[in-house]
C-alpha cells in the first residue's frame, strides 16, 4: 500500500513537471505522432483498395472463365457455351425458370482523368440482361438504365467522379461509334462502380467480337452449391472453363497492390520508429538529467527505486500515447475518405477507391507508439534508479 | 584548428545525446535517399524518355491491336526515320507472381530503335538465326538464374498457341542497359515466330515505335500519322514517348504522389526534431559561452565553435545515412520484382548534401548568434 502511494505520488509529480520541459516533450509527441500518422496514412491506401475489392466479391456469385485465363481480359467464351453454362445445376433461377447468368464482355477504353486530363484506361463492360439480378446490388442513382440494342451506356458513380465526360446526357465517341451516357449506378462501393456498362450484344458489334464473350457471371442458389456447379461445369466435355468464386477472384487482384503498400508502409514505419526512438530517448534522458537533484532528494527521503522507474516510464508512455493519438487523429482527418484511383494491373484498367482509416490500423499505430514510448523510457528510467544518491544531491 | 579540440569535447560531454541525435539525422537521410529512388522508380521513365521516339497505338485503347501493314504506311511519312513494332505477350513463367514484361518484337530493327539496350554481336547474330530465340534483360536473367542456352516455357493466357501447350523460347542473348535508367527486366522474342504460332490475331500487333529525324518536328509528324489512319476501322493515337510514359505514370497516379509526399513530410519532421535537440544543447551552455567570452574569445570565434559542433553532427549523421542509401542501391535494385529501375539520381544526392549542410548551419546559427550577442556579465549571472 505504502509502495503504491509512493508510485502514485512520484508519477503525479513527474507528469506535472512536463510543462517545464515543453520543447523537448513536444518534440517527442511530434516525432511519435509522425510515425503513427505515416503508418496509418500509407496503410489506409491498402485498406481502401481492399475494401473496394472485398465489397465486390460475394460467395454465392461465381465467375466462369476459359481454363488457363488469369483474368477477364485473357478469357474467351463462345455464345453456344454460354447456354451450356446456364444449364448447369446449382444456379439460382428467376420465376420463369431462366438461370441468373450474365454473359459479359470486357474491353478497355481511353477516357481522360478529371484531375490530370491525361488518358486513363477505363473498363467498359457489356452485360447480359440478368447482370443486375446476378449481382443483386446494382442501383441506378441518376438517369435510367440503358436500352438493350442501343448505343447507350450507364456509368459507375466512381467512374463518373474520376473521369471526364461521363455525366448523364453527355456523349462519348469511341472509334467511329458514339455512345450516350443515360444513367449512373452504384454497386455497394464495389469495383463495378469504376466501370461503364452497356448491352453485351451492342458491344460485340462495336468491337467485331462476333458471338463471343469473355466471362459468364452466375448466381448460385446458395453458396454451398459452389462445388456442385463447379464439378458440373469443369467435367462437361463440351466446355473448357474454370470456375472461381467472385470473392476469391477479387481478393487475388488486390494482393499485388496490397503487397506493395504493406511493404512500403512497414519499411517507412520501421525507419521512422527508429528515428522516433532516438528522439524519445533524448527527451527522457533530458528529463532525468533535469531532475537529478529532485530524484535524489526523493530517494533520500525514502522513496524506493521502483516508483522512480515507474514514474519515468509512465511519463514516457503518456507522451508516446499522446503522440499516437494526435498522429492517428491527424491521419484520420487527412486521409480517411480521400478519393483516388489507380491501375489494377490484372485488368489493366483503373479502379477508383477511397482511403480508409480503419480501427485496426489505429490500434496498430497505438501499439507502435506505446512500444516506442517503452523503449524510450526504459533506459533513462534505469539510469535514474541507479543514481548514486549522495553525489546526485550535490549536482547542480 | 586548435579549437577543434574544444568542439570535440563539447560533443563528447553528453555522448549519448550526441549519438542519438546523429542517429536521428542518419535515419532522416537514409529515408531521403530511398525517397529519391522511389520517385525515380515511379516516374523516372518520363524524364529520360527519348525525344526522338514516338509511340503509335490504337485510338480506343492500347489493348486493341493494329494491323502490321501500318508499318509500311508510317515509314512513308516524311520525317519518319525508322518504324518498328511490339506486341504485349503477357507470358507467365511458372506462377503469375513471377511477373516480368515480355514482348514480341522485330530483331532487325530492335537495336537501332532502342539504343538504351546493348548485347554482344555474336548473341545478336544468334537471335537473327534462331526463330524460337529470345533475349532477356540482365535483371530478369539474374532473378531466375537463366543462362544462354536455357529453354524457357511461358504460359500465355491471352495468346493460346497452335500446339495447345506452353510457348517455349530459347535464351540466345542477355542484354544490358547502356544507361542507368534503362529497364532491363523485359524479355523480347521474335514476332515472326509469335505470329505463326498463335491461334488468332495473325497480322496484328500491339503498338508502333517510331524514330524521327528532328524532335522539333515531332508535333507535325504525330498529326500526319494520325491523319493517315483517320476514319479507318483502326484509328491511331500517336504521342512522343515521354507523353506516353507520363500517361502510364499518372494512371498509377495518386498512390505514387502520396507515398513520395509522405516520405518528404517524414524527412522534414525528423530534421525538425533533431535540429531542435541540437539547438537545445547549445542553449543549455550559455554560462560557459559567457566564460569563454570573458577569457577573450571573440564573437566570431564563439560563432565558429558553436557552428562547428552542429555542422559536425549534421555531416556525420547525414553522410552515413545518404552513403548507406547510395550503397544499398548501387548494386542494382534490391527489389527487382517491385521496382526494376531503382537507384538514387545524382542531382537528388547533391541536393541531399546541400540539405545536410543547411541543417548544420540552421540548427547551429540561431543559438550561435544568440551566444555571440550575449553580454558577458549577463551570461555569467544566468548560470547562477
Amino acid at each position: 500500500m505504502n509502495w503504491l502511494i509512493q508510485v502514485l505520488s512520484v508519477t503525479w509529480f513527474a507528469l506535472r513537471t512536463i510543462s517545464q520541459r515543453k520543447g523537448a516533450a513536444a518534440a517527442t509527441v511530434i516525432g511519435i505522432g509522425g510515425v503513427a500518422m505515416v503508418f496509418v496514412g500509407v496503410l489506409s491506401i491498402g485498406a481502401g483498395f481492399s475494401a473496394v475489392m472485398g465489397s465486390t466479391g460475394r460467395d454465392d456469385i461465381v465467375l466462369v472463365l476459359r481454363a488457363g485465363a488469369d483474368g477477364e481480359l485473357s478469357s474467351g467464351i463462345g455464345g453456344p457455351e454460354v447456354k451450356l453454362i446456364a444449364d448447369a445445376p446449382g444456379l439460382a433461377r428467376a420465376a420463369d425458370g431462366t438461370a441468373l447468368a450474365s454473359p459479359e464482355l470486357f474491353v478497355i477504353i481511353n477516357i481522360p482523368k478529371r484531375s490530370t486530363g491525361t488518358d486513363a484506361n477505363v473498363p467498359f463492360r457489356g452485360v447480359g440482361p440478368a447482370a443486375g439480378e446476378v449481382r443483386g446490388n446494382v442501383q441506378i442513382v441518376a438517369g435510367r438504365m440503358f436500352e438493350r440494342g442501343r448505343n447507350e451506356v450507364i456509368a459507375g458513380a466512381q467512374a463518373a467522379r474520376e473521369f471526364a465526360g461521363l455525366d448523364v446526357g453527355s456523349t462519348i465517341k469511341l472509334g467511329n461509334t458514339e455512345w450516350a451516357v443515360v444513367g449512373l449506378f452504384t454497386a455497394s462501393g464495389g469495383a463495378a462502380e469504376s466501370e461503364m456498362w452497356t448491352d453485351a450484344s451492342v458491344l460485340q458489334g462495336a468491337y467485331q467480337r462476333g458471338n463471343t464473350y469473355q466471362s459468364v457471371r452466375v448466381r448460385l442458389s446458395s453458396a454451398e452449391q459452389f462445388q456442385v456447379a463447379k464439378d458440373a461445369l469443369t467435367t462437361n466435355p463440351q466446355l473448357n472453363v474454370k470456375v472461381v468464386r467472385e470473392g476469391e477472384f477479387f481478393a487475388e487482384q488486390s494482393t499485388v497492390l496490397n503487397g506493395y503498400i504493406t511493404t512500403i508502409g512497414y519499411v517507412i514505419a520501421f525507419l521512422m520508429s527508429l528515428g522516433a526512438v532516438f528522439g524519445a530517448l533524448n527527451t527522457m534522458y533530458g528529463a532525468v538529467a533535469a531532475r537529478v537533484r529532485e530524484i535524489a532528494t526523493l530517494r533520500a527521503l525514502g522513496f524506493g527505486p521502483g516508483p522512480v522507474v515507474i514514474s519515468i516510464l509512465v511519463e514516457s508512455l503518456a507522451l508516446a500515447l499522446l503522440g499516437g493519438v494526435v498522429g492517428g487523429v491527424a491521419a484520420y482527418l487527412a486521409f480517411d475518405g480521400f478519393g483516388a484511383a489507380t491501375m489494377n494491373w490484372q485488368t489493366f484498367s483503373q479502379v477508383a477507391f477511397a482511403f480508409r482509416v480503419t480501427p485496426e490500423l489505429l490500434v496498430q499505430a497505438a501499439i507502435i507508439a506505446v512500444f516506442i514510448g517503452l523503449v524510450g523510457g526504459l533506459f533513462p528510467a534505469v539510469r535514474a534508479a541507479r543514481l548514486p544518491i549522495a553525489s546526485a544531491l550535490r549536482e547542480t | 584548428m586548435k579549437f577543434l579540440h574544444l568542439v570535440w569535447r563539447n560533443l563528447t560531454r553528453k555522448k549519448l545525446r550526441t549519438i542519438l541525435t546523429i542517429g536521428s539525422i542518419f535515419v532522416a537521410f537514409l529515408l531521403y535517399g530511398i525517397l529519391g529512388a522511389v520517385k525515380l522508380a515511379l516516374v523516372g521513365g518520363v524524364e529520360f524518355a527519348d525525344a526522338n521516339r514516338l509511340v503509335t497505338r490504337h485510338r480506343v485503347s492500347i489493348i486493341q491491336p493494329l494491323p502490321v501493314s501500318y508499318q509500311a504506311r508510317i515509314a512513308r511519312i516524311p520525317g519518319v526515320n525508322l518504324v518498328t513494332h511490339q506486341s504485349w505477350f503477357g507470358g507467365i513463367y511458372q506462377d503469375p507472381k513471377n511477373f516480368f514484361p515480355n514482348m514480341a518484337v522485330e530483331p532487325e530493327t530492335f537495336w537501332e530503335m532502342n539504343p538504351e539496350f546493348t548485347m554482344p554481336a555474336d548473341q545478336k547474330e544468334a537471335w537473327q538465326r534462331t526463330r524460337t530465340g529470345a533475349i532477356v534483360g540482365v535483371t530478369t536473367a539474374n532473378r531466375f538464374g537463366w543462362k544462354i542456352g536455357d529453354r524457357i516455357p511461358l504460359n500465355a493466357p491471352i495468346w493460346p498457341s497452335k500446339s495447345g501447350g506452353a510457348w517455349e523460347f530459347d535464351i540466345v542473348g542477355i542484354f544490358e542497359g547502356t544507361k542507368k535508367v534503362a529497364d532491363t527486366s523485359a524479355m523480347y522474342f521474335r514476332f515472326d515466330a509469335f505470329d505463326e504460332g498463335r491461334v488468332y490475331g495473325t497480322g496484328q500487333t500491339g503498338w508502333f515505335q517510331i524514330r524521327v529525324d528532328d524532335p522539333q518536328r515531332a508535333a507535325a509528324i504525330v498529326a500526319a500519322i494520325d491523319e493517315e489512319f483517320a476514319n479507318s476501322p483502326a484509328e491511331t493515337k500517336t504521342e512522343p514517348e515521354g507523353a506516353f510514359m507520363q500517361g502510364f505514370a499518372s494512371q498509377v497516379g495518386d498512390i505514387g504522389t502520396i507515398v513520395t509526399a509522405i516520405l518528404g513530410a517524414v524527412f522534414f519532421t525528423i530534421l525538425l526534431v533533431a535540429g531542435n535537440t541540437m539547438a537545445q544543447s547549445v542553449r543549455e551552455r550559455v554560462e560557459e559561452i559567457g566564460v569563454l567570452k570573458a577569457m577573450g574569445f571573440t564573437n566570431g570565434l564563439v560563432l565558429a565553435v558553436v557552428l562547428g559542433e552542429s555542422m559536425l553532427i549534421a555531416c556525420v549523421g547525414g553522410a552515413i545515412g545518404l552513403g548507406l542509401a547510395l550503397l544499398a542501391t548501387s548494386g542494382g535494385s534490391p527489389v527487382p520484382a517491385m521496382f526494376p529501375v531503382f537507384y538514387i539520381p545524382t542531382p537528388h544526392a547533391i541536393v541531399g548534401v546541400v540539405l545536410i549542410v543547411a541543417l548544420g548551419v540552421i540548427a547551429g546559427v540561431l543559438p550561435a548568434v544568440q551566444a555571440m550577442r550575449l553580454r558577458v556579465a549577463e551570461a555569467l549571472r544566468r548560470g547562477g
